[in-house]
């Protein structure tokens, strides 16, 4: 069958260069026909020659064929393409018009990863000169990144014209990589490259200066080498303010999903595990939302975050309400067997979910603001983990003032503290347990909603984060929010420290066996709470 | 399990007295089946249904039951029907020791289709011996290992590993010099790893341009490992991550790559671990081009494959279901284990296995697999590059079907290893001593 | 007279159990051996393998309470002890294989051989002796426990951060045993035993005589928590327990009674975990899990706390649920039902089986005790 398809190809081929064999640049519908032979050689040949008719209709179709836009129809050998806007409207690619009335079976041009990096040196090469800046910018970067020695010519020409400095200064970086690596450079031109990279100083920096040309001059290949030393020494600087981002990240998360443990366990003493269960649950409220906004407002998927946060809250939240009315409030001052009922807790849920949801992970997507990286001088960060932090101490912050300055929260300090003295002050004490637990909850189901943004979502969520948030809350001093805050960012950032050194998995035996010992320090955590009693 | 309803009121009928017994022959005879109903062939299927791996082992078990009632459909086998027994290890490996020999001694099954992990694998394994019974096992593994009981259906190293690092290696697939090998700290990646060291240094790899990474189970924070990766790649020559990441952890392995902006134009990375139901967890839009190496896919064109899949579409009431290679691998290993029981004429599991070597069954991707004298089977290897809805396209596939090598070549303990139950009759013939064993 | 001695220790339900336990030991491997399949009586090895494995986790169980009911030291890793026992005697096993391994390398076993290690690492020396093998299995998990307990009573760590380092301890062990690294087989661990004391491991007889072993330990373990429990020893746990510091401060060495009942314990874990590991054929990080140990608790719940021998109830209870609940079509949900199980007892019955029975029977007698003293009142009264 394969073999009956690459004889027809050949002999297509074969037909297609005799008949083109005169002119001196391949017609571009000839390059499109050889999309629809569904051979990668065939399509490699098309880019190839696409790229260099500089016909206008190029660009619309080498985008399409890289993000899987452009099609073949098996029946007519035409190739169409469908615009990136709109899922409908599929264009002609020999001319460019719309089709009306498309033809079925349409089937996606398929690529593999050499022709992806072809496809998207060639648009580089023809965006250098685009009017918006981002594909400029782009453009530089997928030059510098593939070092393709023919996008030299066009980039030679956009430098002349750019007016953006900063764009400038990309492209001048990716002109710097081609001289490197061109053979037929000059001293002076490759060493003006090497200030230009070390000036960029970074990891693509170091990459292309170590891709120097083999036949260069002896002074360019040590100053180039110099160079690759004195970025390494900064990047290793950096290295270590990049643990610590990581561990402040590290930290984020253990401090979102310890911190409705902080409530429940820290401040009412229920030794709750079904926490881990209301994060899951949290997660799987953020999947239903964004499967209803796929379903019916794709194009604000970006506000399903957002969405999400208050019904995850208030969801989980009900289910704390509902598990405390039905089952913690008779165990109260019997704190050892809450773990009992609330492991009970945890099994029903976990299995429910995997019931309702199936066991398999389910897809909760990232909004575009979630997505991708930038760079903080030479730090990577990307905004994922950047909103989570910020995201974390904003529930922090407010859960701070809410306890201290609302009536609710007045009543839940009044009745931890002193039960009885509360009761006879006329607060409620179950409807004040009952708000409690629930806000707890509440905060293990929006810690979910982060969560579901860098982990799994399946029903096993939970179980990987019950026993770290109980470790922060422990460490930071049970009934002290303060205390899990300093506990879970110190935890993060330990690990990350200790982890280029000793391992993903050495790392986190060390934080705990440091932990075991630190408790014999401090039995009562970090934050011990003040007071006369003996022992509780 | 409500398909099997139907199998055991057949058989209560047949035991009630003798007006239900002809009733039940006079149904019988309508039908055209034997007059004289037998008992049912019962098969086991092992797969955790609760606990950390229901998340991979689940869909297992419902292929079995779809395949079960298939055949009951097609009569049968022998005559007799077939019926299911389902039992949940939990994740737990001591009780897939209990739950398999439950399965062979308190329900009496034919076989057992199971298990996912090694160490379930390695758990089960004397019980299967202790109990003479036969084990199918759908699921890529790290080989160093033959028994008497056991048909590995899934990939053996030399199925998936060495050809991936060779599509790498290749024009097309990057010409890659600069290894990543990253994995979850158990024997399956051990062994793939080491394996996969001796093999590219055997092809002119320097040590320095290979990065061995191990992480925990469930690894959820990958921050360092990726950012290490990226520079490890930085050193100016094409770089390419092997992963043998378990489950779990790959999805935010790949959310971190996602968003530290790491390419499959930059650095590739080919998983051996990730397959359709893995992939149907993350949004794929910012991992097109990264890789999995597979004995089957399925976006595999073909009318076997396009049947199957509409059956297990219709089985889950679910139009999105994927399908992943274990499945395949079960439905494989299901149909030689038919093939044997006719062949063999009994479900004796003495006869079955020994009519095992040499059966041929199609695979869902055009091939004919055919079990092999050391219990592996033929397949064939395929690259497939992930796309933007989750699916893989097939960028690459061996000529013909890749014999599975239970003992790798690139290992210093079992290169002189060979595993022949038909002729040698044992699963680790040294050809240095020439004896089984040592 | 030492019959007498030998009774007045235990209660009712003490004697109810060392009864049914010695039938079980005698009665199993007897019946599992010399029976005919088809009989009546037959025991067959799947049961007996299996209740075997319940016994296991009873001894544990015990272990348990004797810490949690009788000195309130909530021990969240108890399952590492176990663990560590069930290592010792899964290395002696190894070490038993010899060449009869895959690779048939006399010296290493097969992990090793597979990970290309060139000889035995010095933690492993000795495992080929059973005696060494048999002191380990209760020394490790027995010093590891006084180190641990010496540390923290020391410095009075009590209450929820007692439970929770001893979860913090063994979450550390099952990261560190799941490391190739360690030289213990990983997250396959140790598995395809041949023999135990030059007998086949898979032997109906064998299998017989671990059952019976396993059996009477559990009867010589309960005998030893009882007998601490009913000393003047235990007077003091219970005093522990209930109010540390009055104890303290009326002159006790508390940290002592601790970490004297914490290493006992331990090592009766450990000893358990031995027995199983041969029964259940593999031994594997997984056993180190925190879920486990606080499976364990919930036997000890609700089988009854501080009755020891609820805990072995316990543990046989929920782990032949757990069986049962596993196959067939009620697998899907055995979860829900397990779940609901631990609900319920925790708030139909917060003294666990036995203490509720115990409860009953001891209202029922002062009832009866009441009914008759006002008979006799009333007799009185008619004078």
């Amino acid at each position: 069958m394969i073999q009956v398809r690459a004889f027809c190809a050949a002999v297509i081929s074969l037909f297609a260069v005799l008949m083109f064999a005169p002119a001196a640049q391949a017609d571009f519908a000839s390059s499109l026909a050889r999309f629809a032979q569904d051979e990668f050689s065939e399509t490699a040949l098309a880019i190839d020659e696409i790229a260099a008719s500089g016909d206008s209709r190029a660009q619309q179709v080498l985008e399409a064929l890289g993000s899987a836009r452009l099609f073949v129809d098996p029946a007519s050998k035409k190739v169409y393409w469908r615009a990136a806007t709109s899922a409908r409207t599929i264009h002609d690619a020999a001319n460019g018009e719309p089709v009306v009335d498309p033809p079925a079976g349409l089937q996606v041009v398929r690529i593999n990863n050499r022709l992806r990096g072809a496809t998207l040196n060639a648009i580089g090469a023809l965006t250098l000169m685009a009017p918006d800046p981002a594909r400029r910018r782009a453009a530089a970067e997928s030059i510098f990144k593939s070092r393709d020695a023919s996008a030299l010519a066009p980039l030679e020409a956009a430098i002349k014209v750019e007016k953006d400095p900063s764009i400038a200064t990309l492209f001048a970086q990716a002109r710097a990589v081609l001289m490197l690596a061109a053979p037929q450079a000059t001293k002076d031109q490759q060493l003006e490259a090497i200030s230009i990279l070390r000036m960029r100083a970074d990891i693509g920096a170091i990459a292309a200066l170590r891709s120097t040309n083999a036949s260069a001059d002896a002074d360019v290949k040590a100053l180039a080498a110099d160079a690759v030393t004195a970025i390494e020494a900064r990047l290793k600087l950096m290295s270590h303010v990049q643990n610590v981002w990581y561990g402040l990240s590290l930290g984020s998360v253990l401090l979102l999903a310890a911190i409705g443990l902080a409530i429940t366990f820290g401040v009412m003493g229920v030794i709750n595990m079904a926490h881990g269960e209301m994060v899951m649950l949290g997660a799987y409220t953020t999947f239903v939302v964004q499967e209803v906004f796929r379903a019916y407002a794709p194009d604000w998927f970006d506000w399903s975050l957002p969405v999400a946060l208050p019904l995850a809250f208030l969801f989980t939240g009900l289910v704390g309400i509902a598990i405390e009315r039905g089952v913690i409030r008779f165990l109260y001052g019997r704190p050892l067997e809450t773990l009992l009922a609330t492991w009970g807790v945890s099994l029903i849920l976990q299995q429910a979910v995997r019931t309702i949801f199936g066991p398999s992970n389910r897809e909760v997507g990232a909004p575009s603001y979630m997505s991708g990286a930038f760079d903080l001088f030479g730090l990577s960060v990307t905004w994922g983990r950047m909103w989570i932090i910020v995201f974390t101490l904003f529930v922090f912050v407010s859960l701070l003032l809410a306890l201290k300055h609302t009536s609710l929260g007045l009543h839940m300090r009044a009745v931890t503290q002193n039960r009885r003295m509360a009761s006879a002050m006329g607060i409620r004490t179950p409807w004040v347990d009952a708000m409690t637990f629930g806000l707890g909850s509440g905060l293990a189901g929006i810690a979910g909603v982060a969560l579901s943004q860098i982990d799994n979502v399946s029903p096993n969520l939970g179980q990987s984060y019950i026993i770290d948030s109980f470790m922060v809350v422990v460490f930071g001093g049970v009934g002290n929010l303060w205390g899990t805050l300093v506990s879970a960012f110190a935890l993060g950032v330990a690990n990350k420290f200790l982890e280029p050194v000793a391992g993903a998995v050495l790392a986190k035996i060390f934080i705990l066996v440091l932990l075991i010992l630190f408790i014999q320090k401090r039995p009562r955590g970090l934050f011990a709470l003040k007071g006369r009693a003996v022992e509780a | 399990m409500m398909p099997n309803w139907g199998v055991c009121m057949s058989i209560n009928f047949v035991r009630r007295g003798v007006l239900a017994g002809m009733a039940s022959a006079a149904m019988m005879l309508t039908v055209g089946a034997p007059a004289i109903a037998q008992e049912t062939i019962k098969v086991g299927i092992l797969h955790s249904l609760s606990g950390t791996m229901a998340i991979s082992e689940t869909t297992l078990k419902d292929v079995m039951l779809m395949l079960i009632e298939e055949q009951n459909k097609k009569g049968g086998v022998l005559g007799r029907k077939l019926e299911a027994v389902v039992v949940d290890p939990a994740s737990n490996w001591p009780l897939f020791a209990e739950k398999a020999r439950e399965l062979i001694t308190q329900h009496k099954v034919a076989a057992v289709f199971g298990c996912w992990t090694s160490v379930s694998r390695k758990s089960v394994l004397p019980v299967f011996k202790e109990l003479n019974n036969i084990l199918f096992y759908p699921v890529q593994y790290e080989g160093e290992e033959s028994e008497r009981n056991v048909f590995y259906t899934g990939a053996a190293p030399n199925q998936q590993a060495i050809p991936a690092v060779d599509y790498l290696m290749s024009k097309d697939g990057g010409d890659v010099k600069r290894w990543v090998l990253a994995g979850t700290d158990y024997v399956y990646p051990r062994t793939t790893n080491r394996i996969l060291e001796a093999y590219l240094k055997a092809k002119g790899v320097a040590s320095e341009d290979i990065m061995i990474n191990y992480t925990p189970f469930g690894h959820s924070d990958w921050q360092t490992i990726v950012s290490n990766v990226k520079k490890f790649g930085s050193a100016g020559k094409k770089t390419a991550v092997v992963s043998t990441i378990n489950g779990d952890a790959n999805v935010p392995f790949y959310k971190e790559l996602a968003n530290q902006g790491v390419k499959a134009t930059d650095i590739p990375v080919v998983a051996f671990s990730v397959g359709e139901e893995e992939l149907a967890g993350v949004d794929t839009s910012n991992l097109v081009g990264h890789l999995a190496a597979w004995n089957y896919f399925q976006s595999v064109k073909n009318p076997a494959n396009a049947e199957f899949i509409a059956k297990w579409q219709a089985f889950t009431k679910n139009p999105k279901r994927v399908t992943n290679d274990p499945m395949e691998a079960h439905v494989v290993g299901f149909n030689m284990w038919i093939k044997a029981i006719e062949k063999a004429g009994t479900t004796d599991p003495d006869k079955v296995i020994s009519a095992l070597p040499g059966i041929e069954a199609p695979n869902l991707t055009g091939g004919m697999s055919k079990m092999l004298p050391n219990h592996h089977i033929t397949k064939p290897v395929m690259i497939g590059e992930i796309r933007a809805d989750g699916q893989f396209d097939v960028v690459w596939q061996t000529k013909g079907l890749v014999a599975g090598d239970a003992w790798s070549d690139f290992l210093e303990g079992s290169k002189d290893l060979e595993a022949d139950w038909v002729g040698k009759k044992c699963g680790n013939f040294n050809t240095k001593t020439n004896k089984c064993g040592s | 007279m030492i019959a007498k001695v030998f009774f007045e220790r235990y209660d009712r339900a003490g004697l109810i159990f060392l009864g049914v336990m010695a039938t079980i030991a005698i009665f199993v491997p007897l019946s599992n051996l010399l029976l005919p399949t088809d009989s009546f009586l037959h025991v067959p090895t799947y049961v007996m393998s299996l209740v075997g494995k319940y016994l296991c986790y009873a001894i544990l169980a015990l272990s348990l309470d004797l810490v949690w009911g009788y000195c309130g030291i909530l021990s969240l890793g108890h399952g590492a002890f176990f663990a560590l026992g069930g290592y010792a005697m899964g290395m002696y096993l190894m070490r038993q294989i010899g060449s009869r391994g895959v690779y048939g390398n006399p010296d290493l076993p097969d992990f090793m051989v597979f990970l290309n290690w060139k000889e035995i690492p010095w933690f492993w020396y000795g495992f080929d002796m059973f005696p060494f093998a048999l002191l380990m299995m209760a020394l490790v998990p027995g010093l590891l426990a006084f180190l641990f307990g010496w540390l923290a009573f020391r410095s009075r760590v009590t209450g929820v951060y007692l439970s929770i380092i001893t979860q913090a301890m063994t979450y550390a062990l099952l990261l560190a045993f799941f490391r190739n690294d360690m030289g213990f087989g990983g997250n396959n661990g140790l598995t395809d035993f041949k023999d135990i004391l030059g007998f086949n491991i898979q032997a109906q007889g064998t299998r017989a005589a671990l059952f019976f072993a396993t059996a009477l330990l559990l009867i010589l373990s309960y005998m030893l928590a009882r007998w601490m429990v009913t000393t003047a020893f235990g007077k003091v746990l219970v005093a522990v327990r209930d109010a540390e510091s009055r104890t303290r401060f009326l002159g006790y060495r508390v940290e002592h009674f601790k970490l004297l009942v914490f290493t006992v314990s331990a090592a009766m874990a450990g000893i358990a975990g031995a027995l199983y590991v041969p029964q259940v054929g593999i031994i594997n990080p997984s056993e180190f899990s925190p879920a486990n140990s606080i499976e364990a608790v919930i036997w000890v719940a609700v089988g009854g706390r501080g009755t020891l021998v609820g805990a072995a109830l316990g543990a046989v209870v929920v782990n032949f649920l757990k069986t049962w609940f596993t196959t067939g079509f009620l697998a899907p949900y055995w979860l829900f039902m397990l779940g609901a199980l631990f609900i319920g007892v925790t708030l139909a019955m917060p003294k666990g089986i036995v203490g509720t029975l115990q409860d009953w029977s001891a209202r029922r007698r002062e009832r009866a005790t009441y009914t008759e003293k006002s008979a006799q009142k009333i007799a009185e009264q008619g004078e």
